[in-house]
């Protein structure tokens, strides 16, 4: 097998190309946004109907975004490729969102959750960004509370709070186990408002495939209508894309099935850059893997460590169910190595412990891939109905994927890939290096580092929305006035030409293999070895596996049905043609970076005892790929990242 | 195990449907229905034909996509959505008939797939409190007392999947509207709009074809939300009242 030209690249040292201008402001770390939001360029309500902007995505970032700037006056259009913009995967997060209200007088504040996020993230996220997120994570509280989303509260009136992983306040807002949902519904239902004040239009079962640009600006989106298969283009006067992460590039993640990279893929291909895409979170706590057919993974909310407790036996292949393992045997390796945080060790932490048990012979369930999460002493502590009113949903979730019952004997879980902070480069003002191309949530890369904090993609993606692009958008729309192009311009016609070829292409394969059978495979490589834990060897290794893989789908794919009807196949086969070149760039970046940073877990890289061990001399930067054409390597150009405030120091949780 | 499914078959809108048998081999216990429904579409698609068509996303049971009517159950015999629903919960050599969520006011797109705009409309109609962005209050300045806060999660924690209206032999949309209503008129931050809330849900939920509530009460078994009945009494008092306020001012 002849190893493609991309791979054998990768072997060379690491390329640098630009250094990226963030345009941060300047200022105490603590005036920088309302310095910025004074100084920022305002666009009087009268012209802001003249403004088109167009959203793709409705999740948390893109609802919140797509209503805040309807209301403001501006015209937007909102698409999503679900039946209904309440479907986003914001619904599915569980368990909370963090806000700096010392609502508890337990010592927060925003300067501290500004500092718990940037430790948490291992310092390698902007200052600037995370400072604000932490300030406006106040309002968005304020703001969902008065939308009426129903969070816990205490007996006296007040809202109730619970504590996450990797903080020691309790900070994070909660509507039982299904926080996404309700903030989310939150979001969709000012968004109703304003599709109903016609401020906002809305475009559902429609997908983004690809991005227009116009002497360089972002000015348009080439769509697909999924029910009709017709390709059009929309035009405005600016685009934000909120369209999640790439978590689905390992197939087996707890997105939901739909969720995939291909319009950050396309916009990338159209030059905007790519950042750390080899940061990729996988969470502690999901049901374990069952068989082959298993189309994907269950999360349960992080929450549920405030009250269980993690532990695998202390003999290797210890069969005894696990009641009959007593006390002195059974290990809690997470309250052993982290005294202070205990089962609350940050998330990446907390699946590379549980993969250190397996890899050593002591996993629970089938397969051995899988360790206890017990609630017996909180049974005992709090009683039954206390646990099953903070769980009960997720208890009950447990038990129809496994048929077992966690009130009486301890749940399985085992990590799986859930989030993704690598994503878009995104300066301060959450425009990517395309001018006129915004990026919010999870799809752009700014606020999380190299690991996210739980109850934080939440905060992010409102903050995005609610109270970041409302101030920011101004600055580039001012100049901009009356320069929306129509979609007669050449650009709109090539890109719409282009989106059909390949959608001509890929119905044209005919070949032998499914779609879902590309997606499995590139599952299992970048699982295997650009998964928990990366080595040179093992990234060579999908590096030199991916190509090929690449290659047979587009000869042997088999794409049944036709383009202009509704054709699952066909979407999803687009999502992993993509997914198949940016899996690439994910090894690369992994490859890389050679230190071991938050998810980012290099085996060549750590401390005696295990654990991460970063390279600030060499690494403190953020890595922001450029496309550079087909077969070509890509450029790494660098952001250097400045700690003025949080000084960079081996993170500890002990 | 191996299954005998029939399953509804229809090209497009206009297109006349028609239950198709397909079998369903070596699927295993453990494998969700949507699972299943996977290996099944792969199987067609590796004998050249065209695979099933159905709504799903987040496979969790939150999302709401999933719209199958199992044996004529809206998700059929699982205790939430179809895609919580297990192969366990079958027999060996069963029969089961597969169809898309049966409403006039869902009409089909594909296969199993249908169009439930209906609720987005009614939800626009007056389903939200109008907060504009930036000018809410401080979070804790608004009391809820825990007993409302918790009707109104219980009532709010509706997916919108429509198995209601499916259920229903009037296909009325009482049970979705309810608990919208419910959710927003029992907190304090709901009251300003509660009466043009009330009215235009209603209406726009008339407009849209959905009958009216004649205490069948199946929406409520086939809830995968387990949301009650109460919020259609509720909803009656609400828009009752509204009505009266409506016809004197």
């Amino acid at each position: 097998m002849s190893v493609p030209p991309s791979a054998l690249q990768a072997t060379t040292p690491v390329t640098t190309g630009n250094v990226l201008d963030a345009r941060i402001p300047g200022g105490p770390i603590e005036d920088k946004w309302e310095e910025h939001k004074f100084a920022s360029k305002l666009i009087n309500p009268a012209n802001r109907r003249k403004y088109e902007i167009i959203v793709v995505g409705s999740g948390l970032a893109g609802a919140s975004a797509a209503a805040s700037l309807g209301e403001m006056g501006y015209k937007v259009k909102c698409f999503c490729y679900q039946d209904s913009p309440r479907r986003a995967h914001s619904i599915a997060a569980q368990g909370g969102i963090n806000g700096a209200k010392n609502y508890q007088n337990d010592g927060d504040s925003v300067y501290r959750l500004f500092y718990d996020t940037i430790k948490g993230g291992d310092f390698r996220s902007r200052e600037a960004n995370v400072y604000r997120l932490a300030q406006v994570s106040v309002s968005i509280i304020d703001q969902c509370v008065a939308q009426g989303v129903p969070f816990a509260r205490e007996y006296g009136g007040l809202l109730a709070n619970r504590s996450f992983g990797g903080a020691q306040v309790s900070r994070t807002f909660y509507a039982r186990g299904q926080t996404g949902q309700q903030l989310l519904l939150g979001a969709y239902s000012a968004l109703c408002r304003q599709i109903a004040e016609k401020s906002v239009e809305m475009f559902p079962r429609t997908e983004m495939l690809d991005l227009v640009l116009v002497d360089g600006h972002a000015k348009g989106i080439v769509v697909r209508d999924m029910v009709t298969g017709e390709v059009k283009s929309y035009a405005a006067d600016a685009v934000i894309m909120a369209t999640g992460g790439y978590g689905n590039v390992f197939y087996l993640s707890t997105n939901a099935k739909g969720c995939n990279v291909t319009a950050a893929w396309r916009a990338h291909k159209q030059g905007a850059l790519f950042a750390n895409p080899c940061y990729t979170q996988i969470h502690p706590t999901c049901i374990p893997v069952s068989g082959d057919y298993q189309s994907k993974l269950t999360l349960m909310s992080e929450s549920l460590r405030n009250d269980g407790r993690v532990w695998v036996s202390k003999k290797k292949a210890d069969n005894r169910p696990p009641a009959q393992i007593p006390e002195e045997d059974r290990d809690y390796y997470l309250e052993r190595k982290y005294p202070s945080f205990g089962n609350l060790a940050p998330r990446d932490i907390s699946s590379r412990s549980a993969k250190e048990a397996c890899d050593d012979g002591r996993g629970v369930g089938p397969g051995g891939l899988g360790v206890y999460l017990d609630f017996a002493d909180s049974i005992k502590r709090l009683g039954e109905p206390v646990v099953r009113e903070r769980y009960g949903n997720l208890f009950d979730i447990y038990q129809q994927i496994t048929n077992e019952n966690a009130y009486q004997q301890p749940m399985r879980i085992y990590p799986a890939v859930h989030y993704t902070m690598g994503g878009l480069w995104v300066d301060y003002n959450l425009m990517s290096n395309i001018p006129g191309l915004f990026v919010l949530g999870e799809a752009n890369f700014s606020d999380h580092g190299a690991n996210r904090l739980g109850a934080s993609a939440l905060m992010q993606g409102l903050a995005d929305g609610y109270f970041v692009i409302p101030y920011t958008i101004g600055n580039y729309l001012a100049p901009e006035i009356g320069k929306r192009p129509t979609t007669d311009r050449p650009e709109f016609k090539q890109t719409e030409a282009a989106v059909k070829e390949r959608t001509k292409q890929l119905l044209g394969i005919k070949g032998r293999r499914s779609v879902d059978y590309f997606h499995r495979e590139l599952g299992r490589i970048v699982w295997d070895y650009c998964g928990m834990s990366r080595s040179e060897k093992s990234l060579q290794r999908a590096l030199s596996q991916i190509p090929p893989l690449r290659e047979e789908f587009w000869k042997n794919v088999n794409v049944p049905g036709e383009g202009e009807s509704l054709n699952a196949a066909l979407e999803k086969a687009g999502r992993v043609a993509d997914f198949l070149e940016f899996g690439e760039l994910m090894c690369l970046d992994a490859l890389d970076r050679r230190e071991s940073c938050g998810g980012h877990f290099r085996e060549e890289y750590q401390y005696p005892d295990g654990e991460a061990k970063r390279d600030d001399l060499s690494f403190q930067h953020v890595a922001a790929w450029e496309f550079a054409g087909e077969g070509q390597k890509s450029i790494r150009h660098i952001e250097p990242l400045i700690f003025e405030e949080a000084h960079p120091s081996v993170r500890s949780y002990k | 195990m191996n299954l005998k499914l029939k399953v509804w078959r229809q090209k497009n809108a206009k297109s006349d449907g028609k239950l198709v048998d397909i079998e369903a081999r070596n699927i295993p216990e453990g494998a969700s229905f949507l699972e299943m429904l996977d290996i099944v579409n792969e199987d067609l698609q590796d004998k050249g034909g065209e695979p099933i068509a159905f709504d799903h996303d987040c496979r969790e049971g939150i999302c709401g996509s999933c719209s199958l009517s199992i044996n004529g159950v809206p998700h059929g015999p699982s205790e939430t959505t179809t895609c919580q629903l297990y192969m366990r919960k079958f027999k060996d050599g069963e029969t089961i008939y597969v169809e898309p969520f049966r409403a006039k006011s869902f009409p089909i797109v594909r296969d199993l797939i249908v169009d439930r705009s209906a609720f987005d409309r009614i939800q626009q109609a007056g389903g939200f409190i109008t907060a504009r962005t930036g000018s809410a209050q401080d979070g804790n300045a608004i009391l809820v007392s825990k007993v409302n806060a918790d009707r109104a999660m219980e009532a709010a924690a509706c997916i919108g999947c429509g198995a209601c209206a499916a259920a229903c032999p009037n296909a009325s949309a009482m049970l979705f509207v309810g608990a919208k209503i419910s959710h927003l008129a029992l907190l304090p931050q709901g009251q300003a709009e509660r009466t043009s809330r009330a009215l235009k849900m209603v209406r726009t939920m008339d407009d849209e074809g959905f009958g009216n509530c004649s205490n069948y009460y199946e929406c409520e078994a086939v809830c995968p939300a387990e949301i009650p009945v109460s919020v259609i009494a509720r909803l009656n008092r609400e828009f009752a009242a509204a009505s009266a306020k409506d016809s004197v001012s």
